[in-house]
């Protein structure tokens, strides 16, 4: 079972995901609560065109996915993840041409909310670019009968989204 | 000079920021737009299929959410601070509000602090109402031309 959730994960996130396939992430490995992801070199995603290094948007996107999709593999049943915030530090410069990887932990997961972090590097986990956190929001187990509450970390304004 | 030096000057002399967005290209890769109203950046991203997060909904990508924040921030502060080198990000901290939904999103900046080194800005992003931000920011750049 295990086997089909992780393959459904890959299919998901390699091709399902526009934004995700726009950038060409892939996830490189996948253990427990832990996800590598590889977002690839692009000359299309340089924020700094005198230096060659990728813009800060394109790692947050990278980290976000990864995180997201860590607290996914945390969860006993697959749900709905919403992102609530997520912090990036950025530690060094990172370098033009080289692919960037991630390495995100869901390091706690609650009833409502899963808390992650995360490293992004090149080749050396131990020289990371940068380090992030974030919470995320589970979306109700649809599972299971759910009552009309919805977590009260969000704000409800009509047309909610279920978080 | 480069052609981003020609860029923000040009985009300080004239109050035209397209060549801006030009040079950079991951704004081009997002298709992202910006314009100034009386100093103040208002940066603008229509949808389209690639910036899709959730194919369910759609929804936006929680990651074009957090750059083009971070877009509009670089911008502002390239139009305020005297600095000829695009800032470099320290950090970022993004709220996630309500989900980004499959239309235009804006986005505007405001310098909080502006030190000798380090600009802190506050960054919302809106679609049909600014007073209902889908996300916010804070974040913190070096501005330093040295090497530091």
């Amino acid at each position: 079972v295990r086997e089909d959730f992780e393959a459904a994960l890959r299919r998901v996130f390699d091709a399902e995901v526009p934004h995700v396939a726009a950038l060409g992430i892939s996830v490189e490995a996948f253990d427990g609560r832990c996800v590598v992801m590889r977002l690839p070199y692009g000359e299309e995603l340089v924020g700094n065109p005198e230096t060659g290094v990728l813009f800060g948007g394109a790692v947050s996107t990278l980290i976000d996915t990864a995180c997201g999709m860590g607290v996914i593999a945390a969860l006993e049943t697959p749900r709905i993840v919403v992102t609530l915030d997520l912090r990036i530090d950025y530690l060094r410069p990172a370098l033009s041409g080289r692919d960037l990887m991630v390495r995100a932990e869901c390091y706690h997961v609650t009833r409502h909310v899963a808390f992650s972090r995360a490293l992004a590097y090149h080749d050396d986990r131990e020289r990371p670019v940068a380090s992030a956190q974030g919470s995320f929001i589970l979306a109700r187990d649809s599972t299971r009968e759910t009552s009309g509450l919805q977590p009260g970390a969000v704000p409800r304004d009509g047309g909610g989204d279920g978080r | 000079m480069s052609s981003l030096a020609d860029a923000l000057a040009h985009a300080r002399a004239q109050g035209d920021l397209k060549p801006l967005v030009a040079a950079i290209p991951y704004f081009r890769f997002l298709g992202l737009e910006a314009e100034l109203r009386d100093g103040q950046v208002l940066a603008r991203l229509p949808f389209k299929d690639t910036l899709i997060g959730n194919p369910m909904l759609p929804a936006l990508h929680g990651g074009v959410t957090s750059a083009f924040l971070e877009a509009a921030a670089v911008l502002q502060v390239l139009m305020s601070i005297e600095t000829v080198k695009v800032p470099r990000t320290i950090n970022i901290t993004v709220d996630y509000l309500r989900p980004g939904r499959a239309q235009t999103v804006f986005a505007a900046a405001r310098i909080l602090r502006a030190g000798q080194r380090v600009a802190n800005l506050s960054v919302e992003c809106w679609q049909e109402r600014d007073d209902m931000p889908i996300a916010a920011a804070r974040c913190n750049f070096m501005i330093a031309d040295s090497a530091s």
